[in-house]
């Protein structure tokens, strides 16, 4: 294992870094939610594209970069710090990952290229209730035909093509599939989701069955969690900052000790939670195989850092921090969403604690 | 340079298997089996004297300190290399030691060619104990307020005060001890001086703790004379070196858990039971997947820490940080054990109850220790809010 970046690694980054401050600061997200556009944002989408990023994880031959989840992972933490709204993460690692993974060389070679072009937009559909319960699927599928409904499909009502989960397989569906409807949810991070009902849709399977779909969850698990990492820093630094500048009773109040240790115990859990978020996507690109261990660490921890770290942001920030002007309400808002999003820390501990056999 | 690298390793792995004995390959039965070294060395057994002997012969107590002062001379890619193979063999440390933990770094920093030369290699082969004299009554967390009081008599120093919280000092042959030179200033008047133990005016007094052990002691100074040569770096520049070797101590005490070794999820499936392959109290198992988590944390941390230092980052800011989380983690995996033997926890001696149990309890007691020792959680967090996210002080 290594927490050592490549060269090539630490320029991704930095490009990333800049591009993210220059053109996908948290404003745009602000504007895009004012327009109405519950997380359409093409344009930003497009120009991701066009850094390469669609195409991070797809091997050179299908027109990607080929340049591993870790690379991948350095850019979903920097969208991650602006709240930059886009479907990098359902189609750059998730959508890849499950052809890459399990597709046959033909569906591969329809896909990746699209994919990596960012022409495609995939997103995964897989729970079916309130909650993230991928072992309880009730999708009925016969004769490459799925019917059922699945439920906050994230990025669902801009993806052009579905990865569905059912109980044992996996399917790709096109969005424009006969029968297939899906209703726009408007939600409280502004990126949008959708409901999906399946009444006799076509669909393609592809390989693998239980095994596959716990290794493209593990994945997007792990790639959320770097979203989530980047988002908890950038709440923590823009509420370091405040801490000092804000003036009370004629002094800082980052002076006050009881606010000290407050930040002090956040920045401790960044820096562990960082750890957990680095392992386990390098435990990805070397294909270790606890995997599943790492992914319910990462995701765990990263949820209860950023949750700590949003109410934080908004309780050091005082009356302001309760206004819609201030940034911290949609650093709070996303938090929510991407900390429940396939699975919350009670449903990776009970997974961590299977996986360690008690 | 790998192909050296993997020479190193040969070597090493054919050094080992000839010179570390079988039993030193299994793991510590309990802190009384702990090889301290000194003058009056106690060895649980005659292996653990070879082991120190030969370990200590190579340097590879110290191995990356210079071979001039005694230590192994290695890289520290080197260094990686030894440690790893010596967890591949489950081989013990040959010696614990706060000469090779706390002292012999900063001695490497501030010592004179002479200071080097006299205590280092004594430190690497284990044959001189030595302990902390930082603490006073009056001076806790506000360490810099400390009172023993070190007077220049010209041909020597003269020393009286007295240190508390000193871990060990009553099987100490020397004593690394912060006095004050100057009265006059607070931080700018304290010097950092090495006393032998030994010396007419020492007394130590062992303190009893809540677990019932006594790993401190009272130390009292009354009219020591202490040789010139015997103070390290400048006058009245003590505070640099104490906050240096601080970090060595917090990085070390946060590494170093107190407490039994037993792992917490087998004592709970000992004692609560399982149901479905489940722990049977749902709640228990969650906070102690929750703490499991946190571990795993807490290592992956230090390794990123370690390889960050390797590759010429300043990481010493860690150093409050890791104290303030593996203190936390150890009390968090003490209270867990308790809770989860139930009414296996609650023996204090005798055969109603097995060593084991009575080490779950004793080593519980002890870990309220943890978040105390080498700093507070509190001052160590001021220490994070200052030093590392700039937060300004009051005032």
């Amino acid at each position: 294992m290594t927490f050592t970046l490549s060269e090539e690694q630490r320029l991704l980054k930095d490009a990333a870094r800049d591009f993210i401050r220059e053109q996908a600061p948290v404003s745009r997200l602000r504007r895009m939610r004012d327009e109405k556009k519950n997380g359409r944002e093409p344009d930003l989408w497009r120009e991701m594209s066009a850094m390469g990023w669609a195409g991070i994880l797809v091997p050179e031959e299908y027109g990607g970069a080929g340049l591993g989840y870790v690379g991948l992972g350095l850019v979903l933490e920097e969208t991650g710090r602006t709240l930059a709204a886009s479907p990098l993460l359902s189609t750059a690692m998730i959508g890849a990952s499950a052809l890459m993974l399990a597709g046959s060389d033909g569906q591969k070679q329809e896909w990746l290229p699209k994919i990596a072009s960012g022409e495609t937009i995939v997103a995964l559909a897989i729970d079916e209730g309130a909650h993230h319960a991928p072992g309880k699927s009730m999708l009925a599928a016969a004769k490459r035909r799925l019917t059922g409904e699945k439920k906050f499909v994230a990025d669902g009502h801009i993806a052009d093509l579905f990865v569905v989960a059912g109980q044992n397989a996996l399917f790709l569906v096109r969005a424009d599939a006969e029968r297939l409807t899906r209703r726009e949810l408007k939600t409280v991070d502004s990126r949008g989701a959708a409901d999906l009902k399946l009444a006799d849709v076509e669909a393609e399977e592809i390989g693998g069955g239980a095994e596959v779909i716990d290794q493209i969850l593990d994945r997007a698990r792990i790639g959320l969690a770097a979203e989530m990492l980047g988002q908890a820093w950038e709440a923590f630094e823009i509420t370091g900052e405040y801490l000092k500048t804000r003036k009370q009773f004629g002094q800082v109040i980052g002076g006050f000790q009881a606010l000290q240790h407050r930040a002090a115990k956040m920045f401790t859990e960044l820096e562990l939670t960082r750890s957990c978020v680095y392992a386990a996507l390098d435990a990805l690109d070397r294909n270790d195989n606890s995997i599943p261990e790492f992914a319910s660490l990462a995701k765990a921890r990263a949820a209860d850092t950023l949750h700590l770290v949003s109410n934080e942001m908004v309780q050091l920030h005082g009356g302001i921090g309760m206004t819609d002007e201030h940034d911290a309400g949609l650093y709070l808002k996303r938090a929510r969403v991407a900390e429940a999003l396939y699975g919350g820390v009670a449903f990776h501990r009970d997974r961590y604690a299977a996986l360690l056999g008690f | 340079m790998t192909d050296q690298l993997e020479t190193f390793r040969a070597e090493m792995r054919a050094w080992l298997e000839q010179n570390c004995p079988a039993s030193m390959r299994t793991p510590l039965a309990s802190e009384e089996e702990i090889v301290w070294g000194g003058r009056n060395a106690k060895f649980p057994s005659a292996d653990a004297e070879i082991w120190l002997k030969r370990m200590g012969e190579r340097g590879w107590t110290a191995p990356t300190w210079p071979k001039a002062c005694g230590g192994g001379g290695l890289s520290n890619a080197e260094n990686v290399v030894l440690q790893s193979e010596l967890k591949r063999i489950n081989a013990r440390p040959a010696l614990y030691s706060f000469g090779l933990w706390m002292l012999g770094p900063v001695l490497l920093e501030y010592a004179n060619e002479e200071q080097k030369q006299e205590h280092l290699p004594k430190i690497v082969r284990g044959e001189i104990r030595w302990c902390q004299g930082y603490s006073e009554p009056g001076a806790g967390s506000d360490l810099a307020g400390l009172q023993t009081k070190c007077e220049d008599k010209g041909d020597y120093w003269l020393i009286n005060g007295q240190k508390v919280w000193t871990s060990y000092a009553n099987y100490a042959d020397w004593c690394f001890c912060l006095v004050r030179t100057d009265t006059s200033v607070k931080h700018e008047g304290i010097s950092f001086i090495l006393i032998d133990m030994t010396s007419a005016g020492v007394e130590t007094r062992p303190i009893k703790l809540i677990s019932g052990s006594s790993p401190f002691c009272e130390t009292f100074f009354t009219d020591v004379k202490v040789p010139k040569g015997n103070l390290v770096g400048r006058l009245n520049g003590g505070w640099e070196i104490a906050k240096r070797l601080l970090q060595y101590e917090r990085t070390n005490i946060s590494g170093f858990g107190s407490g039994a070794r037993t792992d917490v999820v087998d004592i709970a499936k000992a004692n609560v039971g399982l149901e479905g392959g489940k722990l049977a109290d749902g709640d228990l198992r969650a906070r102690i997947a929750q703490h499991k988590m946190a571990e795993r944390a807490y290592a992956l941390t230090t390794q990123r820490a370690q390889e960050e230092a390797k590759a010429g980052g300043n990481v010493s800011h860690m150093a409050s940080m890791f104290k303030v989380a593996g203190a936390t983690l150890n009390i968090e995996r003490c209270e867990l054990m308790v809770e989860a033997a139930g009414s296996r926890a609650f023996g204090w001696s005798g055969d109603g109850f097995a060593p084991e149990e009575l080490a779950v309890t004793r080593g519980w007691l002890r870990s309220k220790g943890n978040s105390i020792e080498g700093g507070t959680t509190e001052v160590n967090l001021n220490v994070v809010a200052k030093r590392v996210l700039g937060l300004r002080d009051t005032q």
